[in-house]
């Protein structure tokens, strides 16, 4: 029993510190951020805001955070549609030519983005669609959307088709069934999949890197061309803002699904 | 999706036997050039050592987080929060704080641990270290997934049966739970094969890794060719690895249900 | 006579080569209350789907009122559908799950109001209202289902199963509540079970399914005394079967000679003198005889090789010469000959208790 005890011990020591491996970081930067030094010196020797008053002041910045954030909200209403829409259609469906369009929604899962990237690049170039707005949205759009078809997909796996039946014989047409019973009942799963399009959008660099020109970027791109030279509090202020919009959409997602559990990683359960 | 997706993709691996020329003098410098053996080389070596970081810290998180039932909505946020930020943010996290006079090496000085500085950035160790960051949640949670699933009265049982806790856990819980981490661990593999953001920020110049590269030929040499080559060597090594581990899950799996 | 309210004529489904349901006749009339019993896939329920309209019949027509709904969507028939495994929609409350229909159909919001109120009072679950699906026991789900599709006055209610997910003291008290409303209301009613005991206790008439067709239909009490084929006499009840070759045949009476003997019966129709056939006799029409018991018209001798205990009743099953085995059953307290397993015993039954059955 004492060595079952020194393992239940172990264990819980490793499983903290591996907590505060996973955590700490972001916490730093966080705090960092707030620093009213130019050095990256931890703890700060004082705290201010002025950090978060230069990148306010500063008009690249202000810009590619509205880019993004607009970017964020174009691909997330795109990609929720589209792959409602195709989730959908896919549940349906059964047979070779099926399996083969569901492959290819889901192959941006599986396909490195550096690889992605560079091919999407490939394509917008030829069109001279590269550093427009469009472009990025595309590209994070096609990312995105395997996201959605599997959230969607699994929340129309465990849907109860007999509610649809009962709907139908209780006087409701097939659209009004799937108005009122199917898309309330499969809404969390579009959600789901709503935030973490959004969330992958927000978080994007490799297409955008691609995409993006010094007059149309996002925030990410902005901050990758930044963190190569002389790093300083201000890029941990901008990390601080890109975390708060991760973490705004995560604390979404995690009251969405406290009903249900913590079951929150779409593309992972297959 | 066709257009946007597939078609690039396509004519990105097409220039690998087209650009410049047509022909296969691409593979054959992949095949001679030493810096591109290199190159998969240093891949292999840091995915190898990230998915085996990844296992080591992920098992005994996954255990806490399945077994102890109050830990587990806080755990699982420990887990959410990073897997939900922005892998650049991290990997500047880590840049904070690996630096030479970051907070990791003023703390080991301070405490007189050590005399001078370690060299934690711009070298392995730092890509080791972030790399495991950010991949350990695809480990965590199918892992997670897998202990749950198995039936909490087994582990008493094998105690009662006269097994010490290291021998019912090889005997019992790792055959049981191995589905859940091949699952994990292939992924987090085949996802540090393509790594690009981590190893550009945390690792040394000349330990460059094939997605650097990629992005190195495409956007400043504009050499295409070795581009589309390399992406067909990673692309295919993806596809065969996922292929192969679907069925390596599978089969345990189905040995379990019998 | 008034128009059937379901007519069935010819109705039939194939799913590609399997021929799932064939050459289903029946006729419902007003206020009947109609059991399809037969094990499962029997074809039983993917008839009750085609009336309800969620599957298309390949062949027949299926005439409602009189009127042909084949071409009808199920949500333009009209009828009302209580599933097997309730189908609430559990986002919506009790209240809500009733008046959906009501809504559909474009109820004036105050009027549906007291439909629903109504409707949740005749189900026994008055103050439920306000509660969703998840906060109800099997058998409170199973009320909700039923007002849900009684409270739009459907002419027609179809019930698939409802009772199948609920423990056995649950469903006999639910038997009795649904046979009560089909009393109270008048209602027509389809009900599809594979419990030969709920069929008997709520039907009307029993339809009889084997292998897709309807192989008899009629009273509980005609369907168990007089069955027709030996798949009604071996499904509804147990019998007890003893094969031989026809006699003689006349005024329904059937002489049989078989194995253990001339055995006499009720003859069911499609034998013929010469012919193989099957007499079949219900365990309770079996009497054990005493030595100085005079016989019946049948008689037979054997071995008794187990006693059962039942409480009410013991069985016993009597191995005959030829190795064929008897069941009977014999009421507990009754006076008459003792049973003790390995006793030779001689058994009878009467004529007019006994059916003589086509072979095959």
């Amino acid at each position: 029993m004492t060595a079952a005890r020194l393992w239940r011990w172990a264990a819980w020591v490793l499983t903290a510190v591996i907590a505060v491996y996973l955590v700490a970081p972001m916490a730093i930067v966080v705090i960092i951020s707030f620093s009213d030094s130019a050095l990256l010196t931890f703890p700060p020797p004082g705290l201010s805001l002025r950090w978060y008053r230069s990148l306010a002041d500063t008009p690249a910045w202000r810009d590619a955070i509205l880019v993004s954030l607009e970017i964020m909200v174009i691909t997330a209403a795109i990609a929720t549609a589209l792959g409602t829409a195709a989730a959908i259609g896919l549940a349906s469906w059964r047979g070779p030519l099926a399996v083969a369009v569901r492959s290819l929604l889901m192959a941006p899962l599986v396909v490195p983005h550096i690889i992605s990237g560079a091919a999407i690049f490939l394509l917008f170039d030829s069109w001279g669609w590269v550093g427009s707005m469009h472009a990025l949205v595309f590209g994070h759009t096609a990312l995105a959307l395997p996201y959605v078809v599997a959230t969607v997909g699994a929340a129309l796996e465990t849907y109860d088709r007999r509610l649809d039946q009962a709907a139908l014989t209780l006087g409701a047409s097939p659209r009004v069934a799937f108005l009122r019973i199917t898309l309330p009942l499969i809404s969390p799963g579009i959600l789901a999949g709503l935030l973490f399009a959004a969330m992958l959008s927000f978080d994007e660099l490799i297409v955008s890197l691609f995409l993006s020109t010094p007059q149309l970027r996002t925030v990410t791109v902005l901050m990758w061309s930044n963190v190569f030279g002389d790093i300083n509090p201000e890029i941990s202020a901008i990390a601080t803002v890109i975390l708060l919009v991760s973490m705004t959409l995560l604390a979404l997602q995690w009251v969405l699904s406290r009903r249900r559990g913590p079951s929150v990683m779409p593309g992972l359960g297959r | 999706m066709a257009v946007v997706f597939a078609l690039p993709v396509g004519a990105l691996l097409m220039r690998s036997a087209s650009d410049p020329v047509w022909g296969l003098q691409n593979f054959r410098s992949l095949w001679e050039e030493p810096v591109y053996a290199s190159l998969i080389r240093n891949t292999v070596q840091i995915s190898l050592a990230t998915t085996i970081g990844c296992i080591l810290l992920a098992y005994p998180f996954a255990h806490v987080m399945a077994t102890q039932p109050r830990l587990t909505r806080l755990l699982t946020l420990v887990v959410l929060i990073p897997f939900w930020s922005s892998i650049l943010v991290r990997s500047f996290a880590w840049m904070v704080l690996l630096q030479n006079n970051g907070i990791i090496n003023e703390s080991l000085l301070w405490l007189g641990v050590i005399g001078q500085p370690l060299e934690l950035i711009f070298n392995r160790t730092g890509v080791l270290i972030g790399m495991v960051h950010v991949l350990l949640p695809f480990v965590v949670f199918p892992l997670y997934g897998s202990i749950r699933a198995m039936d909490p009265a087994l582990m008493p049982a094998a105690a009662c049966l006269g097994a010490g806790p290291v021998r019912a856990f090889l005997r019992v819980q790792l055959p049981l739970t191995l589905p859940g981490l091949a699952t994990g661990a292939v992924l987090v593999f085949v996802m540090a094969l393509g790594f690009f953001i981590t190893p550009a920020l945390l690792g040394g110049r000349r330990d460059a890794v094939i997605a650097r590269m990629i992005q190195l030929q495409v956007s400043q040499l504009g050499d295409w060719g070795m581009a589309a080559t390399l992406s067909l060597v990673l692309l295919v090594a993806t596809l065969l690895l996922l292929g192969a581990s679907q069925l390596l899950v599978r089969s345990p799996a189905r040995r379990v249900a019998e | 006579m008034s128009t059937p309210v379901l007519e069935l004529r010819g109705v039939g489904k194939r799913f590609g080569q399997v021929v799932a349901v064939t050459g289903v006749d029946l006729t419902l009339d007003k206020g009947e209350f109609i059991s399809f019993l037969g094990p499962s896939g029997s074809g039983k329920t993917t008839t009750l789907t085609m009336v309800a309209g969620l599957q298309k019949p390949t062949e027949g027509s299926i005439l409602l009122n009189g009127q042909d709904v084949v071409p009808l969507p199920p949500y333009r028939r009209n009828i009302g559908v209580v599933f097997q495994h309730y189908a609430l929609f559990p986002h919506m409350t009790v209240a809500a799950n009733i008046a959906f229909p009501l809504q559909m159909r474009k109820v004036p919001r105050a009027e549906a109001g007291q439909r629903v109120e109504a409707a949740l009072k005749l189900v026994g679950l008055p103050g439920f209202a306000d509660r969703l699906p998840s906060q109800l026991s099997g058998g409170q789900q199973q009320r909700v289902a039923l007002a849900r599709a009684l409270v739009y006055e459907p002419p027609l209610l179809l019930m698939d199963e409802p009772l199948g997910a609920l423990d056995k003291n649950l469903r006999a008290q639910m038997q009795i509540e649904i046979a009560r409303l089909h009393r109270d209301l008048g209602i027509t009613v389809l009900y599809v079970t594979h419990d030969q005991e709920e069929a008997l206790v709520m039907s009307d008439r029993i339809a009889v399914f084997n292998h897709g067709r309807i192989e008899q239909i009629g009273r509980p009490q005609a369907l168990y005394e007089r069955p027709a084929t030996r798949f009604v006499a071996g499904f509804l009840g147990d019998s007890t079967f003893l094969a031989g070759r026809v006699q003689t045949l006349a005024d329904e009476k059937a002489v049989v000679q078989t194995a253990h003997g001339v055995l006499r019966g009720h003859a069911a129709t499609g034998l013929r003198v010469g012919g193989a056939a099957i007499v079949a006799v219900r365990p309770e029409r079996v009497a054990l005889l005493g030595a100085d018991d005079a016989p019946r018209d049948n008689t037979v001798q054997g071995r008794v090789s187990d006693v059962i205990y039942l409480g009410q009743s013991r069985k016993y099953v009597v191995r005959l010469e030829d190795g064929a085995e008897l069941l009977g059953l014999q009421p507990v307290g009754a006076a008459g000959v003792a049973l003790s397993e390995g006793a030779e015993v001689r058994v009878g039954w009467t004529a007019t208790d006994c059916n003589v059955l086509p072979a095959g």
